[in-house]
């Protein structure tokens, strides 16, 4: 059992034609994960690899192929245009890769996702797997193992850190979810927390977090007064300095907000238990089990 | 992207928001030939992008041109806080009767834009936060219908602020969110908006920060970026797409990640070590890159040793390890490097490090140790 991505899950690469979008598209494909269709302007009426089709409009390629779930490959000036276009679509669950979409476009969108049926994963996230099952996302696919632990992190590199020390422990994963790092996105933590407890294939939870914002803290709070499952949790950027953005748009410690070291107390004082390098991560999991 | 107090004011000033008179010098005679054509007495505030320019003595009054101009080279040249000023703002010195605070954030939280107004103006507004938090107004405005008129009147009437003073507060309060929004900023304030001696609205000191991910559509202020905001190295990397960030410790980090990046930092850490930098050479990154990375990580004569943590996947083991390589074939590499790489084309990466004769890692931790005990000289 899994969260958000399954055998049901029918995949629609918009920006499939460009080189990220076709290089992921394959590695899509060979995970197992069944990719219906493309959609690029322009580009209506050609195949992609592995025999997609490729549609000019998110409309069409619903209507043809019946995707319930997109994954953005286009440049951060048209990313805002091509998510919309897919909550207009009424594509189930959108996943979008692009970096660098100003926080004030994705403001926009938000609002207006929140009035869809749509839900939205990133931007500037890693994507989503379910191991064995299906992969909508960038992550090496090999380094991940059917299991019943789900992961929900805001970092991508960090991410595998934790799933390879975990696989290398024969601990299995149900579904990663990378919400990504950018300060207004979709999906938060504890909307992916909120799936994990009720998913009957998740029996424990890996939350990884890092500086800037609160939102660790909002799910502290849930951990603490809503979650039955155990939570194992690291957090980046505990020598982090105030004031400088550490890559991600949304990690950098201002107004003396955001740090390690409350995001660290908030999810102590809920019972979850804090592992201090990703390695350890892997050895306090398998307590739980 | 910081902008500085005067750029801050032109851009609000566009806006439709009230300023002072005033001009940029760079030298103490231009500060003379400004403060003769305002006519009055002019106060001098040193453009550096830090706080606390007026405890540093970085802000002084003038009363006659004559003093304008020595007070200008006193204060072009001063170093506040690491930064050497090299340009002043030449004010007309307001009649100060009162001191608001308006500004403008992005709340994460709310995924909107947060107004905060506060009579509490002319102190930092984290000072007000801590010790009166009911003496700040916030509303949230709705990305899609932009701020209100009675959005502006609640933080008016919530602030007290006089009757007659409403109807302009209300124009700059909205001229505030509509420069915020069509400049892409990220913070915008106005601390403080003064009521002067003519009982009028006026902006004393601004600041604006810019969103970093909008500077390609945002030319005409990206233009305005001050190259000693950041150091030059940060600046260096920043033009070669590496994210790198100076720090005090000696142990350069070079990792595929933002997130990992912090971590490696965290773990240096933890095993005793301190970093000397955070960088993130980015996905997919070749050879060259990480040879420009590591050029820009030795020349910190800090560094005492190297910690290089990458987690193959768009980034390939084999491309990092070439470069590598070169970088130690061509910089004369004098302190020990430790290389810890997983994922894809790990076997070919490690094949190429043996065969220069450099040892390489598997584990995170392992790796991390080793390169706190070679920053410490007790490396084999």
């Amino acid at each position: 059992m899994s969260i958000l991505v399954d055998n049901d899950t029918r995949l629609l690469v918009q920006g499939i034609t460009g080189s990220q979008g076709a290089f992921h598209a394959e590695q899509m494909i060979q995970y197992g994960t069944s990719v219906v269709a493309g959609a690029v302007p322009g580009r209506g009426g050609q195949w992609a690899v592995g025999n997609t089709p490729v549609f000019d409009t998110v409309h069409e390629a619903v209507a043809t192929t019946d995707a319930n779930t997109s994954i953005i490959f286009v440049p951060a000036a048209f990313a805002v245009d091509a998510l919309l276009e897919a909550a207009d679509a009424g594509v189930a669950l959108i996943v979008c890769i692009t970096e660098n979409i100003p926080a004030l476009d994705m403001a926009r969108a938000r609002a207006y996702l929140d009035s869809t049926d749509s839900l939205l994963i990133g931007p500037n996230c890693p994507g989503l797997i379910s191991p064995g099952t299906a992969k909508v996302g960038i992550m090496a696919g090999h380094i991940h193992t059917p299991g019943n632990v789900g992961i929900v992190s805001r970092s991508g590199t960090l991410t595998y850190e934790v799933i390879y020390a975990l696989t290398a422990r024969g601990i299995g994963q149900s579904t990663a979810v990378g919400i990504g790092g950018d300060p207004i996105k979709g999906l938060n933590f504890l909307d992916v927390l909120q799936m994990f407890e009720q998913d009957s294939g998740t029996e424990q939870v890996v939350l990884i977090g890092e500086i800037g914002g609160t939102d660790e803290q909002v799910a502290a709070d849930y951990i603490r007064t809503e979650m039955s499952k155990p939570v194992t949790a690291f957090i980046a950027g505990q020598t982090a300095p105030p004031g400088k953005r550490m890559g991600h748009a949304g990690a950098i410690i201002s107004g003396g907000e955001g740090t390690a070291a409350e995001k660290i107390e908030a999810l102590q004082d809920a019972g979850v238990a804090i592992a201090r390098h990703p390695e350890e991560i892997a050895e306090l999991a398998s307590k739980n089990i | 992207m910081k902008l500085h107090e005067y750029q801050s004011k032109r851009v609000l000033a566009d806006y439709g928001v009230p300023i002072p008179n005033g001009e940029v010098a760079t030298t103490p005679a231009e500060a003379r030939a400004i403060a003769e054509e305002i006519g009055n007495p002019v106060v001098i505030k040193s453009q550096v992008l830090v706080g606390g320019r007026g405890k540093a003595g970085g802000i002084k009054l003038a009363g006659t041109p004559d003093e304008a101009e020595d007070v200008a080279a006193q204060i072009l040249g001063m170093d506040i806080k690491g930064l050497t000023v090299k340009k002043v703002l030449v004010d007309e010195a307001a009649d100060i009767r009162s001191e608001i605070y308006l500004g403008a954030v992005l709340d994460r939280g709310a995924r909107r834009v947060a107004i905060m107004a506060s009579s509490e103006g002319g102190v930092e507004i984290e000072e007000v936060a801590a010790e009166t938090p009911e003496k700040i107004i916030t509303v949230h405005v709705h990305p899609l219908l932009g701020m209100q008129g009675y959005q502006a009147r609640q933080l008016a009437y919530g602030i007290g602020l006089p009757k007659e003073h409403v109807g302009a507060f209300t124009k700059i309060a909205q001229s505030l969110y509509r420069a915020f929004v069509e400049s892409d900023a990220s913070l915008a304030e106005i601390n403080p908006l003064v009521i002067n001696g003519d009982n009028q609205l006026q902006a004393v000191d601004g600041k604006i920060l810019l969103d970093d991910s909008a500077l390609p559509r945002q030319k005409q202020l990206a233009a305005m970026r001050d190259p000693d905001e950041d150091s030059p190295t940060e600046t260096e990397a920043r033009e070669v797409g590496i994210s790198y960030i100076d720090l005090d410790g000696e142990i350069g980090c070079m990792v595929n990640g933002a997130g990992l990046a912090m971590a490696t930092m965290d773990i240096i850490k933890l095993y005793g070590g301190s970093p000397a930098n955070f960088l993130d050479i980015g996905g997919g990154a070749g050879a060259d890159k990480v040879l420009a990375a590591l050029r820009i990580i030795l020349r910190d004569a800090r560094v005492k040793a190297v910690l290089i943590n990458i987690f193959g996947g768009i980034t390939r083991c084999d491309e990092v390890a070439n470069g590598i390589v070169e970088a130690i074939n061509s910089l004369n590499v004098k302190v020990p490097i430790v290389v810890r790489m997983v994922g894809v084309n790990e076997d070919e990466g490690r094949q190429i490090l043996a065969d220069s004769n450099l040892p390489s890692a598997n584990q995170l931790s392992e790796a991390v140790q080793m390169a706190v005990a070679a920053a410490k000289g007790e490396g084999e």
